[in-house]
């Protein structure tokens, strides 16, 4: 990824530049607005198309918001957002249907995000009805193919969700995703409420979807393992800002930020010889609504000074041209 | 078998659920032994019966439509399912305690956390409020909670999820039971906060000889943290092992599955390795080895 702070859609399908997304905090009788809480602050991310990005980080670090903005679920406060050179946030009409049907997600809840009370075929073929106005018997094999693809069948179509367990339905969820041929989907922690044994099965699946469709994927999830596997790009949030943005690989051979190393040191390992270095971490992640002045992350940080109280850091290229990009102040006491 | 070394022992313990649609057998023989000052892990995924054996060593199985059909559990030297519910009651919260998954659906929401503690405390031991408070207290300065006095007198919904799990350890900790029952504890904590509670769980273990049964999904917590390990699968134990031997060289192919599947640092398969199938309904469990419909090895023996 190249400074994205720059220009928009060169070569990206998505990009964020500098987004901020606060809810007002609304007190007393006349429900006064008394403050913000800066869920999103200040990002700024893009995406190739065919890549998948990962965004990880604790709950309440403003992700999931980040998902939501750009699926223009929550409105944003700033920022610009643009889609195949689409201004996502001014967009209306004819214009933000189409992205409705460009854009998809995965939520994470496989029991809560499917209606009760239509079958697996209604929840799959709604979307389809909608945008493409397709009916009967060919809405039908749509459907019936999209289960297929996902590894159901379309014998599932006439059932109901509660029918099912919690990877199956996940699986409807993705089928419903892709019921519009998207192009970017977003995956809001997909696999986090499901058993060991069918989290793999649902990566794999997601994979090879990717695969044959060439889709791309923001994917939001809080285990770093899972994201390693999964993503080309990986962007580590912490109280609405990005703090470390790299290509996996070099973020998890070269962690620089100190919040992505006790991240990474977190992670309960079953390998006997990754055990006992872990990196203590003090406190608990602040309110949103009362951010930190300096660097967010100095009260819980072991390397803070002065400075990192004052000041905030802003996200800067490690060496020129390198992609990996962190925003510390005290990035140069890991750098190998 | 002398008890002095053995703090519980389960010998072949069976579970069963009527329900509507039939009988559904969600632990069947089950046996192990939890050592003094031991954390003994049972792991498995959603249904397998693993929260029901916990259940069942404080005997706090509904009953209906639950019912335990066989099998022994001796606590303490005691066969528990031989005592009166009074004498139960006195060993609940004394000598066998239980934390949660969720701590804020298991704190009452309408008490001071204090008060909770408070309450634990003037359940099974003589003391006036005034020293209960105290205690609780002291108890919530142990599980590190700053500032005790203060956070005694909040409610839950003041705290944040991890603050809350450390109340219920104090609560469950406040009459230094010899066992507890941790039903799996960070499920929804953040890994960091996670690691907090872990470390926390491990201190209290090492400071008073408490057993720990610790009921989780995570493999990574296991390896860590336990020093013996039960593998269960659709309502029985399929592999028993000390913990590094389990985890050097497992010999069950669901445990072998269960560990190929997970994503682990620093390597970037293609793919995952998957164990084929879904995790099968308490109602409709295979015949034969339970595991078999979705076993590499299976073969018509096993049926």
């Amino acid at each position: 990824m190249k400074e994205n702070t720059a220009k928009t859609t060169n070569g990206y399908l998505l990009s964020v530049d500098r987004l901020r997304t606060y809810f007002p905090v609304k007190r007393g009788l006349l429900r006064r607005t008394v403050g913000h809480i800066k869920a999103v602050d200040d990002i700024s991310f893009a995406i190739e198309p065919g890549k998948t990005l990962g965004l990880v980080g604790e709950s309440g670090c403003g992700k999931t918001t980040a998902a939501r903005t750009i699926v223009r679920l929550v409105p944003a406060t700033s920022g610009k957002i643009s889609f195949e050179g689409v201004d996502v946030l001014a967009a209306k009409g004819q214009q933000l249907k189409g992205l409705r049907r460009d854009i998809s997600i995965i939520f994470q809840d496989p029991y809560g995000s499917l209606n009760p009370r239509m079958t697996i075929g209604n929840i799959v073929g709604e979307a389809i009805k909608v945008h493409k106005g397709i009916r009967g018997s060919e809405l039908i094999d749509r459907i019936d193919m999209l289960l297929e693809k996902v590894g159901l069948g379309g014998s599932y179509r006439n059932r109901y969700p509660h029918e099912f367990s919690g990877g199956q339905r996940q699986r409807i969820g993705v089928a419903r995703a892709l019921a519009l041929d998207p192009k970017l989907v977003i995956c809001d922690e997909p696999v986090s409420a499901l058993d060991v044994s069918i989290q793999s099965q649902i990566l794999n699946l997601l994979k090879d979807l990717q695969g044959e469709f060439g889709l791309t994927y923001l994917f939001i999830a809080h285990d770093l393992a899972v994201v390693e596997f999964f993503c080309d790009e990986v962007a580590v949030m912490y109280l609405g800002h990005i703090v470390e943005k790299a290509c996996a690989e070099e973020l998890y051979r070269n962690p620089l930020h100190p919040y992505t190393r006790t991240l990474m040191s977190a992670i309960p390992q079953v390998e006997l010889k990754r055990r006992q270095q872990r990196i203590g971490l003090v406190g608990e992640v602040p309110s949103p609504s009362n951010v930190p002045a300096g660097c967010p992350f100095h009260p819980r940080c072991s390397l803070c000074d002065e400075r990192c109280m004052q000041e905030s850091p802003a996200l800067n290229e490690v060496s020129k041209g390198d992609g990996h990009f962190v925003s510390c102040w005290k990035q140069d006491e890991f750098s190998d | 078998m002398s008890f002095n070394d053995k703090l519980v022992t389960i010998q072949g313990l069976s579970v069963e659920f009527y329900t509507e649609e039939g009988i559904a057998r969600v632990v069947q023989d089950v046996s192990f032994n939890i050592e003094r000052g031991q954390c003994y892990a049972l792991v498995g995924e959603s249904g397998c019966g693993k929260s029901v054996t916990a259940l069942s060593i404080m005997r706090l199985i509904p009953d209906p439509p639950g019912r335990v059909t066989a099998g022994t559990v001796y606590f303490n030297g005691r066969d528990i399912y031989k005592l009166s519910e009074k004498q139960m009651r006195r060993i609940r919260g004394k000598e066998v305690s239980m934390i949660f998954q969720e701590p804020m659906t298991s704190l009452n929401p309408v008490y001071t956390v204090g008060d909770q503690v408070v309450e634990a405390i003037m359940l099974h031991q003589k003391k006036s409020y005034d020293q209960a408070w105290v205690d609780a207290a002291e108890m919530l300065r142990k599980v590190g909670i700053a500032d005790p006095e203060q956070r005694a007198g909040e409610y839950p919904h003041q705290m944040s999820g991890g603050m809350r799990q450390r109340v219920m350890i104090a609560m469950a900790m406040s009459c230094r039971p010899d066992l507890l029952i941790a039903d799996e504890p960070t499920t929804a904590l953040d890994v960091t906060t996670q690691a907090q509670i872990l470390d926390l769980l491990d201190s209290v273990k090492d400071q008073t000889n408490t057993s720990i049964l610790l009921i989780t999904h995570d493999l990574g917590v296991v390896a860590e943290r336990a020093d013996k390990v039960a593998v269960m699968y659709a309502s029985r134990i399929v592999e028993k092992a000390d913990s590094d031997d389990l985890f050097a060289e497992p010999l069950h192919p669901y445990t072998r599955g269960l560990l190929d599947s997970l994503p682990k640092l620093s390597q970037r398969p293609k793919r995952l390795v998957t164990i084929p199938g879904m995790v099968p309904e308490p109602l409709s469990f295979p015949s034969g080895c339970k595991f078999h419909p979705r076993c590499p090895l299976g073969s018509d023996d096993e049926r």
